[in-house]
């Protein structure tokens, strides 16, 4: 009887050496789940969701605080991918959150008056400026995030849509017919 | 006599090779207009560097590579150009592109060119003279060659060169075998010079006995060691480069691995012919062999300059009226053009005059019946049934399972369905679809990236203020003690930093109001008697103002004091 208990005391007392010791050794950093949301974001860093970035929002989701909807500019694809690595039901967008099409921003530099709010709005260092200087989009970095609109005090911003061109052009769904039954 | 090897599947269209090779090339007439596009190859657009109304000479650069992976444009002959904008362009996309409109003048006086010494020229000068001359892969890919022609990242055993030709319909390489094989023989020397390679080979489907016949003449007549022509069962798509490694040589070139890898690289042999001309004659890339055929009076191969428009060669070849649209390529791998004003590029080997007779509309398409035939056609041993399927679901990993990328697009699968869908199209949208994911997961990274190291620079740039201004205030904090060290002053020298603050702030507010007070209006230094009066009058109404203003503000306003 003492000596079953003292093995089963001596196994116990072992695992939990093993498990404490595994605990620290393998801790993970962070939530792994935050950095698979966040690959999944489009990184436009343009808080439609709510929230100031991709990765606040990601960090929302991971939470359970925030909709997997809320994000326009990953469109339903963006929904369709975060509800499969979540184990959860696609939602659909919200009223007026329906996606865009993709654009990038533009400086009219007839009216720009170079006040850098603009600058200190974007959040991917994508305007190009200083001070009583002329300002200008770098359009291969810009995410169309529309965050430097607001701020323009001359309202010379806008958002052209990408248009498609050869670089960018893609082969359609093939649309064929099929054989009517007779 | 050499083992050929075979590829899995291939299939035997009707060729349709004997319309086109009755006469020999003909020199296509001089085009009203030429439209020069300036992305005619793999990579980047090439950058114009001419203005318009310039007149430029045959063989003068009006494109200049953009980056490492691009390549130069030419002036076809002498001319002005009169526009630089976007134009239709030979595109499956039907988009316009930017191109270059030259008219010619009719004398076509070329530029000052000559050629250099193929043996004694080091190799680096050597690519960079095919980079200089526009010099592309003619088969059909236009990829840079001055960047294939380099045995710096592998060790090349093998060169190939493609003069297959498998697609029907078209025989430019086969015509240009039979009159030119001197100088491709010529350029596949250099192109084995640069690469180091030991052998060459030259793949010639057995059903251009002429073109065999005249290359392995070359081969001998030029003396040349180490090259072999060989005739390879005619079995498309043995053109493929892939293909034809594998019946010359016996190795299959891996999923995902380049042949380079393997030892083996490939040319065609039009471009082993440019690349002569290049080097040899100084003559960049201005006009390639192009087969005219399908509803045309009468077939043939045109030497023509890149950009001539559509319109004005197939007039040469007898277009017929009931013609529906225009395919550039073979009838298997060829793309429908969007118009015939586009200019001919470097990627046009075929152009076929299609009708409803001769191509007639394909017939509704059927559900797959998983017969597997595709499987058994495919020369990349892909399983098409399975790639349609992911296809048209948009299924595009498990497309790229099943190894998409491996396909060359032949159609061959598409050729024998029995039910007739057109399953090259699917296998496009899906690889034009992983493509466009790709560019914009890379486009996140670098918004991720921008965006983290953003919020790094702002707090970083906050702490930096913070220390700044601390170390401020310590400053200022020692030399307030050190003056209440030096006069003894009423505040206590270790005060905190808000005492120092509003220290520094009385002190500023005092020097300010004697600053106030010693300064005089500048326009009160000479005037006359009657001005002083009429300020000394002012004066004294303010002064009963500000006496009015006082009592009053006593009486029904708090003090300014408490307003803050």
């Amino acid at each position: 009887m003492i000596s079953a208990l003292l093995v089963m005391v001596g196994i116990s007392l072992l695992l939990g050496a093993v498990l404490g010791y595994s605990a620290i050794k393998f801790k993970v950093e962070g939530n792994p789940l935050v950095e698979k949301i966040d690959a999944v974001l489009p990184q436009t860093q343009c808080g439609q969701c709510g929230f100031p970035g991709c990765k606040p929002y990601a960090e929302a989701i991971a939470k359970g605080e925030a909709d997997i909807n809320k994000c326009p500019p990953g469109g339903e694809e963006g929904i369709r991918k975060l509800a499969d690595l979540l184990g959860v039901e696609y939602k659909p967008f919200g009223e007026g959150a329906a996606p865009k099409a993709k654009a990038v921003a533009f400086i009219d530099e007839q009216t720009c008056i170079g006040c850098t709010l603009c600058i200190q709005a974007c959040p991917v260092d994508a305007i190009a400026g200083a001070a009583k200087q002329m300002h200008t989009i770098i359009a291969a970095e810009c995410t169309g995030c529309e965050l430097c609109l607001a701020p323009c005090p001359v309202d010379c911003i806008s958002m052209l849509p990408i248009a498609e061109d050869i670089t960018n052009w893609k082969w359609r769904y093939p649309l064929i017919p099929i054989q009517a039954a007779a | 006599m050499r083992t050929l090897f075979q590829f899995h599947g291939g299939v035997h269209p009707p060729t349709h090779k004997t319309e086109s090779t009755r006469t020999p090339i003909a020199q296509a007439a001089l085009p009203s207009k030429l439209v020069v596009a300036l992305h005619q190859h793999v990579g980047n657009r090439a950058k114009p560097v001419v203005q318009v109304g310039e007149r430029v000479l045959k063989g003068q650069k009006i494109g200049r590579p953009e980056g490492k992976l691009s390549s130069a444009v030419h002036a076809p002959t002498s001319g002005t150009v009169s526009a630089i904008d976007m134009q239709l362009v030979a595109h499956q996309s039907g988009l316009p592109d930017l191109c270059i409109t030259l008219i010619p003048d009719g004398k076509d006086e070329w530029i000052a060119h000559s050629g250099v010494d193929t043996t004694q020229t080091p190799h680096s000068d050597l690519r960079h003279l095919l980079r200089k001359a526009g010099v592309v892969g003619l088969g059909g890919a236009v990829f840079p060659s001055d960047l294939k022609a380099d045995a710096h990242h592998h060790k090349i055993t093998t060169l190939i060169l493609n003069g297959a030709e498998c697609e029907p319909y078209i025989t430019c390489d086969d015509m240009l075998m039979r009159e030119r094989a001197a100088d491709i023989v010529s350029g596949a020397q250099v192109l084995r010079a640069l690469l180091q390679a030991e052998e060459v080979l030259i793949g010639i489907e057995d059903n251009k006995p002429e073109a065999v016949a005249a290359m392995q003449r070359a081969v001998q007549d030029g003396k040349h060691q180490g090259i072999e022509v060989i005739a390879v069962p005619t079995l498309y798509p043995s053109g493929g480069a892939k293909q034809l490694i594998r019946i010359l040589t016996g190795i299959e070139v891996a999923a995902g691995v380049r042949s380079t890898e393997m030892g083996v690289q490939c040319f065609n042999v039009a471009t082993a012919y440019s690349v002569w001309r290049a080097l040899a004659h100084g003559e960049p890339l201005l006009s390639r062999i192009v087969t005219v055929t399908g509803n045309v009076d009468h077939a043939q191969n045109f030497e023509v300059l890149l950009g001539t428009p559509l319109n004005e060669l197939v007039a040469q070849a007898g277009s017929r009226a009931d013609t529906s649209k225009h395919i550039m390529g073979g009838p298997m791998m060829g793309v429908d053009l969007p118009s015939g004003t586009v200019g001919i590029t470097k990627a046009t080997n075929c152009i076929i005059e299609a009708s409803p007779a001769l191509f007639p509309p394909p017939p509704p398409a059927l559900p797959c019946i998983r017969c597997t035939r595709c499987a058994e056609a495919c020369p990349a041993e892909l399983q098409p049934q399975e790639l349609y399927w992911f296809a048209k679901a948009r299924d595009f990993g498990k497309t790229q399972e099943y190894s998409l990328f491996d396909c060359i697009e032949c159609g061959a699968c598409a050729y024998v369905c029995p039910s007739q869908i057109p399953l090259v199209q699917y296998y496009r949208f899906a690889k034009s679809e992983i493509w466009q994911r790709e560019r914009e997961a890379q486009a996140a990274e670098v918004a991720r990236a921008r965006h983290e190291y953003r919020q790094l620079r702002i707090e970083r740039d906050k702490q930096e203020k913070a220390e700044k201004l601390a170390q401020k205030e310590r400053e200022a904090a020692a030399k307030a003690a050190a003056q209440a060290a030096a006069v003894p002053t009423p505040l206590d020298p270790l005060a905190a930093p808000d005492d120092t603050q509003q220290l520094r702030i009385n002190e500023a507010i005092a020097r300010a109001k004697a600053q106030a007070a010693a300064a005089q209006p500048k326009n009160t230094d000479t005037l006359t008697p009657q001005q002083q009066a009429e300020v000394a009058e002012i004066e004294a109404r303010r002064a009963k103002i500000r006496e009015m203003a006082a009592d009053s503000g006593a009486d029904d306003e708090p003090p300014k004091s408490n307003q803050g």
